[in-house]
């Protein structure tokens, strides 16, 4: 039996989950990382992906995120996220609109920084999109 | 001298006012709870961002390339006041208090010749404040159309806001909004957001050594993304506050309205049944002084 920790996933209007889990994938901005039972203190903000939960078990239930970030400390992790929705609830035009925001992003930037991270948001939805059209 | 048509009437329009009020009371009670849990599930969130962004802040304490959003412009002649208030009236003092916090704020500074803008937000701030601030208004949000406040028209304040403050248009942006006790007490409130300051928390043990948090990417770059976005959680927090204490407001005026009713329609009674005896005294009387002439 793999050990638990206290695992919480907020978004701005309600906290919608708060309880004992064993292991949580995040999407970092660089990179995806996983976090167990007694992970050192570690923050990061997080890029728009697919948050993936496993509580004592096998099944993952998986959460897709936008924009926040992750902060491990006190032997909880807390996850701030400006949009989270459970990927069974989300819908295909929340996706597009997404998309099509990053887009124009993309396009009003000014110099090559914005420009750099508004695409790396677009790839990352666009690949959302894509794993989503295959379930 | 009214007649007792006119009493019969004056009772009459008494009695509907008060069904009104109470119906409002009514409303206001419902709308109330549901603000209550929307401010209270929104808690959460804008208290571990507090947390967190205090603790990177102090990593940053007095070093020159602190964010300008923490550190502000280095100077203070341009305050941007974000006035957020409600978009209906009839909530007893609600609207008044906070538009008259925020006027006795731009009184001060203005006398201190500095320059302000105002941001309302609500039909009713704007009402409030444009006779004698009228021209320091640059803009009102209006978000009557908009049922329950979602963190989406909190965020579009937010950008607004913050784009504003990129182009250097302010140093200095404070929030005006009201704080919900108590469903009978609303505290009128100013937040500054900009230079962001941070309440830390005083009964935390610092003395001992700090752990050593890893970032990624680094602290600065964290930073640079949290501020902008605490400002947007600042005033969805805020909006939610106001929600709250609106319905408050206006469930405890619309009681008082409903008791003042009852009192009111209590005496025109009183005072009927007695013109109503009188008459029928005077009535009683001619006839008998009538008979008795005969």
């Amino acid at each position: 039996m793999a050990e638990l920790f206290q695992f919480e996933l907020v978004s701005p209007e309600r906290q919608l989950l708060s309880e004992q889990v064993a292991e949580v994938v995040v999407p970092g901005a660089e990179g995806e990382f996983g976090v167990l039972k007694d992970h050192s203190l570690f923050m990061s903000s997080i890029a728009p992906g697919i948050l993936k939960v496993r509580n004592d078990g096998d099944s993952w239930t998986e959460y897709f995120v936008r924009g926040g970030f992750a902060d491990v400390s006190g032997g909880r992790l807390t996850v701030l996220a400006e949009q989270a929705v459970p990927v069974a609830e989300i819908s295909r035009e929340q996706l597009d609109l997404a998309i099509k925001n990053a887009e124009e992003d993309a396009a009003d930037a000014k110099d090559d920084m914005t420009r750099q991270k508004a695409d790396r948001t677009l790839r990352r939805l666009k690949d959302v999109a894509e794993a989503l059209k295959q379930v | 001298m009214p007649s007792l048509k006119d009493l019969r009437n004056r009772i009459a329009s008494v009695k509907a006012t008060q069904k009104i009020t109470k119906a409002m009371q009514m409303v206001a009670a419902a709308k109330l709870r549901r603000a209550q849990e929307a401010a209270e599930a929104a808690r959460p969130y804008a208290e571990r961002m507090g947390a967190v962004l205090a603790n990177l802040a102090e990593a940053f304490e007095g070093r020159d390339d602190a964010p300008k959003l923490m550190s502000g412009t280095g100077s203070d002649q341009v305050h941007l006041l974000v006035v957020a208030t409600a978009e209906r009236g009839l909530c007893g003092g609600f609207n008044t208090n906070i538009a008259k916090l925020a006027r006795e704020k731009a009184r001060s500074l203005i006398a201190a010749g500095k320059t302000v803008k105002i941001i309302c937000v609500g039909k009713k701030g704007f009402d409030a404040l444009k006779r004698e601030l009228g021209q320091h208004v640059i803009k009102t949000i209006d978000l009557r159309s908009v049922k329950n406040v979602g963190f989406v028209n909190a965020d579009e304040i937010g950008k607004e806001v913050l784009s504003m403050f990129a182009d250097g248009e302010f140093d200095v942006c404070t929030l005006f909004y009201s704080t919900f006790r108590s469903v009978i007490a609303q505290e009128p409130t100013a937040k500054q957001l900009i230079p962001a300051s941070f309440e830390t928390d005083e009964t935390e043990d610092r003395s001992g050594a700090q752990p050593v948090y890893e970032y990624e990417p680094d602290e600065a770059e964290i930073l640079e993304d949290l501020l902008p976005r605490n400002i947007s959680v600042q005033i969805f927090r805020a909006l939610l506050e106001n929600a709250a204490s609106e319905q408050g407001a206006r469930m405890s005026a619309m009681d008082n309205a409903t008791r003042n009713a009852g009192d009111m329609i209590d005496k025109l009674t009183i005072n009927y049944n007695r013109r109503r005896q009188a008459q029928i005294t005077t009535e009683l009387i001619e006839i008998i002084s009538g008979a008795e002439a005969l």
